[in-house]
Formats: C-alpha cells, sequence, structure tokens
C-alpha cells in the first residue's frame, strides 16, 4: 500500500521558517514509523534527520509527535496509525526547543533528572560526590523492592512525559514526570540514607505538588512507569513523614476530613481549611468567593446530606485500621 | 432507559446549574433517572491520594446502591466519571481486592459489591444508548449559528484503562454530540487538556496559564462557546476566565476579557431541546451568556 507521511521540519541552516516535507512511501503490515523514516533518509531525502537506535523501544531516542501525540517511531505500526487516525502527521515532540527536524534540545530534560540525584546515596559521604567502596550488598533489604518500586524503574529516559506534561507546557521549570518517577524510585529504595531530604526537597516549587494529575504522562509512556502514580505515592509518602503543613499537603487532608465528616465535598469549607493561616492565598480568594456567594454557586457551609452517618462509619474502619 | 442518577458534588454544590440542566433534559428526552440516595463523594482522585481503601470503599458504596436498585449508573460529571469509573472497572476485575473490600463495606454500611454495575456519563448514555439519530430528532431549536469548541477535561478520557469509550488520542463523542445538535464544533488542541483545577488554590499561577490558553486557543479557532462535560472544568474556565487574561499574549490594543461563555454539556443539549438560558440556570455562571441567545436570535 501506497501511503504519504507529512512531515514538520526545521533547519535552521537552510532556512529560519519551519516548512513542511511530503514523502510518499511504500507500506505494508509490518512497517514502523522508524524503518520509513529510515528509508526517507536513505532512499528520498537525505536532509531529513531524527535520533534513532535500538529500533526495539529500548534506547528511548526516537521520541517525536505522530498525530499530536508523543510516541517512539520504532514502535508505531503505520498500519494502526492510519487505521485509526487515517493520516500521518509528524513532528517533532512538544513543548520543547527544535534543533533540527526531529532533533529537540534535551538538556532541560537530563537537567531536571540530575537534580533529584539519580543515584543511592548509601552513606552521607556519597552525596558529597567523593568515591566510596562497593561493601557486599545484603540480599535482605532487596527483596521486596520490585512491588515497591511500582515499575518507576522502567524509564528509558525517552521525555514523551515531559513533553506531553500539562505542567511542564505552562511551567517550564516543573521537574516533570520522569524525574519525580525516579525520585520515588530512590525515596523507596532501602539502602538510601538521605530520604527525608529527597522528601523534603520534593515540596519545593517545582516538585511533586505541582502536578495537575492530567494523566497524560501515564497514557504516553511507552515503559507503564505511571509517572503520575508514582507522585501521587511521594505525595503520600511525604504526609506520611510528617511534611503536612503545606497548603498542597491541606488539600488532601482536608478534603479527605470535611469528606469524612460531611459525606460530600463542601466547596465552601474546604478552601477556608486548607488557607487558614496562609493569609496572601485566602485573601486573593475573597473576591471570587463573594461573586461566587452572589452568584448562588456557594453551598451553605453546615449542610449535611442524610447519608453521612455510613459514610463516617466507613471513615471510622479506616482510622481504626490505621491505629 | 433507566438509571441511577450520580449528580456528585459539584452538582449539588457550586454548579447548582449543572443539575438543575440534567433535570431538564433528560425528562424531555424521555432517559428516566433515579437519584441514588444520600450519595457520598467519588473522592475526585484526591482521597485516593490520602488512603486508597478509603476511596475504594466510598465508591464501593455507591456502585451497591445502584446494584441494590438493578440499575447502571449515569454520570454528570467528568472527573466523578474517571473516578467511580475507574474504581468500578477495578473492583470488577480484582475480586481479591473486591472481596476485602466488600468485607470493610458491609461491617460499616452493611452493603456490598459483586461487579455487576457499568458507570456511564452521560455523554455516553447519548452517543451509545439513545443514538445520535434519537436525539437529532428531538432538536427543535437546531444550533447552527453556534461554533462550540468541545473541552473534554483529563478524566473523562485518560487513564485509558478506568475510561474505554473515547479514544484519547482523538475523542469524538463531543463532536458528534455538537453536531446532532446542529452546531458546528471547533477543532483545537487543547480540546484535551488539563483546565487546572486541581491546583486552583495551590499553584494559581499554573491553572491560570492552563485557563488562558485553552479559551483563548478556542477564542482564536472561532468558537462562541465552550462546552464541557465535566463541572470541575466549568468552574475552571468560568470563574477564573477573567483572571486568566493576565496570562495570554495579545496583540496591542486587544482586550485581555476573553467573553467566552463556558457551557454544561446539559445546557447545550437543554438550548437545542427549546429550554431558555433561564431554565437551564445560566445566571449561576460568571461569564454571561448572552452572546450566544443573541446568536440564536439572529440578533
Ligand atoms: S499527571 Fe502530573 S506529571 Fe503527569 S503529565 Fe500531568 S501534570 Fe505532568
Ligand atoms: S517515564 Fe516513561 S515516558 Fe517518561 S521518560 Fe521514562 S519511559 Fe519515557
Ligand atoms: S530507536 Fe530506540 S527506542 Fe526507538
Amino acid at each position: 500500500m501506497r501511503t504519504q507521511i507529512t512531515v514538520q521540519r526545521f533547519n535552521p541552516d537552510r532556512t529560519p521558517e519551519h516548512f513542511v516535507s511530503n514523502y510518499s512511501i511504500e507500506c505494508d503490515r509490518g512497517t514502523t514509523l522508524l524503518s520509513a523514516l529510515l528509508h526517507i533518509k536513505n532512499q528520498i531525502d537525505g536532509t531529513l534527520t531524527f535520533r534513532a537506535s535500538c529500533r526495539a523501544a529500548i534506547c528511548g531516542s526516537c521520541l517525536m509527535q505522530v498525530n499530536g501525540v508523543q510516541k517512539l517511531a520504532c514502535r508505531v505500526s503505520l498500519h494502526e496509525e492510519l487505521e485509526t487516525r487515517g493520516r500521518l502527521e509528524i513532528g517533532p515532540m512538544a513543548n520543547m526547543l527544535v534543533i533540527k527536524d526531529m532533533v529537540v534540545e534535551l538538556a532541560s530534560f537530563w537537567k531536571k533528572i540530575k537534580a533529584i540525584t539519580p543515584y543511592v546515596v548509601a552513606d552521607e559521604g556519597a552525596a558529597s560526590g567523593a568515591p566510596t567502596r562497593q561493601r557486599a550488598q545484603q540480599a535482605a533489604p532487596l527483596q521486596n523492592i520490585h512491588e515497591e518500586l511500582h515499575n518507576a524503574d522502567g524509564c528509558i529516559m525517552c521525555a514523551a512525559c515531559l513533553s506531553a506534561c500539562a505542567t511542564f507546557e505552562v511551567s517550564p521549570g516543573f521537574l516533570g514526570p520522569a524525574a519525580l518517577a525516579k525520585a520515588y524510585r530512590f525515596v523507596v529504595d532501602p539502602r538510601d540514607k538521605v530520604r527525608q531530604d529527597r522528601l523534603m526537597m520534593l515540596q519545593e516549587d517545582h516538585g511533586i505538588w505541582d502536578c495537575v494529575r492530567c494523566n497524560f504522562c501515564v497514557s504516553v509512556c511507552p515503559k507503564e512507569v505511571a509517572p503520575m502514580e508514582q507522585i501521587v505515592r511521594l505525595r503520600r509518602l511525604s504526609i506520611a513523614a510528617g511534611l503536612n503543613e503545606s497548603v498542597e499537603a491541606a488539600h488532601i487532608t482536608q478534603f479527605t476530613k470535611v469528606v469524612g465528616e460531611e459525606g460530600r465535598l463542601n466547596e465552601t469549607r474546604l478552601p477556608v481549611l486548607m488557607l487558614w493561616g496562609h493569609w496572601r492565598k485566602l485573601f486573593r480568594m475573597i473576591p471570587l468567593a463573594i461573586k461566587m456567594f452572589l452568584r448562588g454557586k456557594a453551598p451553605f457551609p453546615f449542610k449535611r446530606p442524610k447519608g453521612y452517618k455510613q459514610v463516617q462509619a466507613i471513615f471510622k474502619s479506616r482510622t481504626d485500621r490505621n491505629r | 432507559m433507566k438509571y441511577a442518577y450520580y449528580p456528585g458534588c459539584a452538582a449539588k454544590g457550586a454548579t447548582p446549574e449543572l443539575h438543575q440542566a440534567t433535570l431538564k433534559v433528560v425528562e424531555r428526552l424521555g432517559i428516566e433517572i433515579v437519584e441514588i440516595d444520600n450519595f457520598n463523594c467519588c473522592g475526585a482522585g484526591v482521597i485516593t491520594e490520602a488512603d486508597p481503601d478509603l476511596a475504594y470503599l466510598l465508591n464501593a458504596k455507591t456502585l451497591a446502591a445502584a446494584e441494590a436498585l438493578g440499575l447502571d449508573i449515569m454520570t454528570v460529571c467528568g472527573t466523578c466519571q474517571g473516578t467511580l469509573g475507574g474504581i468500578n472497572k477495578v473492583l470488577q476485575t480484582d475480586e481479591t481486592l473486591r472481596n476485602r473490600i466488600n468485607v470493610s463495606l458491609k461491617e460499616a454500611t452493611g452493603l456490598a459489591y459483586n461487579g455487576t454495575v457499568a458507570v456511564k456519563h452521560l455523554q455516553w448514555i447519548l452517543v451509545q444508548d439513545y443514538g445520535l439519530d434519537t436525539l437529532k430528532r428531538a432538536v427543535v431549536l437546531p444550533l447552527n449559528k453556534l461554533a462550540i469548541a468541545p473541552f473534554y477535561g483529563c478524566y473523562i478520557l485518560r487513564p485509558a484503562s478506568a475510561v474505554r469509550f473515547d479514544n484519547w488520542e482523538n475523542p469524538q463523542s463531543l463532536e458528534k454530540l455538537i453536531k446532532a445538535l446542529g452546531a458546528e464544533p471547533v477543532l483545537y488542541d487543547g480540546r484535551t487538556k488539563c483546565c487546572g483545577f486541581p491546583v486552583f488554590l495551590e499553584k494559581e499561577e499554573i491553572a491560570l496559564g492552563m485557563v488562558g490558553s485553552r479559551v483563548a486557543e478556542a477564542k482564536g479557532q472561532g468558537a462562541n462557546a465552550m462546552v464541557t462535560p465535566c463541572p470541575l472544568c466549568h468552574m475552571s474556565l468560568d470563574i477564573y476566565q477573567e483572571r486568566s487574561g493576565e496570562k495570554i499574549e495579545i496583540a496591542p490594543g486587544q482586550d485581555r476579557k476573553m467573553n467566552m461563555p463556558i457551557l454544561h454539556l446539559p445546557q447545550l443539549l437543554g438550548l437545542a431541546l427549546g429550554f431558555t438560558a433561564k431554565e437551564l440556570g445560566m445566571k449561576h455562571h460568571f461569564v454571561s451568556t448572552a452572546s450566544i441567545d443573541d446568536r440564536l436570535e439572529g440578533k
């Protein structure tokens, strides 16, 4: 079957403008996007530029945008893509600086990974960067690590998640899904000695609380790392480790408290409980709160639906268990 | 056609217009609903962050209540759909977990869930169960003067494991509904992105950035209004729209006020079924919807 591939191009040596190239290629059931691109580069247009190496979804180099979605070119079947989307529009991954064609600047991605100290700090001295002697590994502490990691160690650093991340799009300083998933991977490693420092660092701006839980990272990740779920675990671990004073942590604890008391979320009470003590933020809410009240959008703060007793019983069963 | 109706906290709280419009629309379409007695919060993914088992229990209670009625659940909130629907999928497939949850649920409430209920958003019910052709026949005021930008929001699309209706990469159900009502769907990148709602109180900068770019993009593509199946997205796009004007790039002399009316899905349906803006509760909105009326009246 012959098909057409439309490629978003950029080559600053030739022209400062982005441009589009169309290529007509032969494809059968087994053709991957990467093999099509290699064919184009070898036979049709040698200037077409992209990164690739393993051809088997291992190295993570060939990430690009395929019909608007971040995908590994070597894992995309042209046939399937045509069947579901009816067209093949390819371009560099979103929200990154383009160097040439599909090649983007990844320095900012690596900087984020480095920022979370992506290695086990086995003793305090290691954090300084000084080499330490390898000791005999004890197997026992690592016995259950596989379950604990929840596949957070499966990352191939393809950057799909960062490129698709809703927060990163509007806030480029955000550490992002891949780095945070990696942070989780070291937080739960029993050999690591700086767990609390790690958690504290993640509370800062651009850390775990900047995630909006949009699920883009979970959806695009080719390795089922589910970064957002690791971020949620980091939030839970932070609260359990006593890092519960922030507005962000209060969102979780107070939301849960309100539902536990009333059975439902009370949109009037929650912001007050969350922002109490954080006066600047609370103050900024006041004009909106007044307008909401005037528009009939602010429910009476102390109403309780009838069924809240059952909900309270459910909550009680949980607190009894956790005690 | 009969469903157990799960309104969710927002439709009974900060977006009462959603509940109001839903009741009007389902009655006109002949879809029968029974509101789940004393329904509780789904947890919106937040309670899961505190204690996953607690979220399972709260939603198992809702599912058990619908099961006792012998009905599938209808939601009108994208976030409830994602949470309740997602947890339903897990409870249906993981029997060990379901049994464990049922033990605590029974102790606390006397209820148990056997995994027989389907959870469907009104949006899906109309496309799949009710049918677009039937819907078309019910339209009394075709909305052919309106260009409508669909805004899906996150949880009605992702993660795919919880949803399995629209393909998140290229969802079509809102577009189909918009067309069935006679209006023209507007295509823009932001339709499947995030509204920023989950971080409004703590990270307003990030959230406003999202609202600003969604609304500005829809406007740039010629939308007269945006429609969403999620009341939390509605709150973001409506309540914070004016503030998000600080965040958008504008040409010199252009107004930062975007004045983009934001409609709940049942409100858009309601307009085509002949209800007035007043009957659909539009007085509760922050951004005026008068421009829609003007257009429909050909002014
Ligand atoms: S869930 Fe969080 S980390 Fe993942 S893409 Fe969305 S905002 Fe980014
Ligand atoms: S988490 Fe997944 S999407 Fe993100 S870089 Fe790693 S492999 Fe790629
Ligand atoms: S070429 Fe290695 S992941 Fe695609």
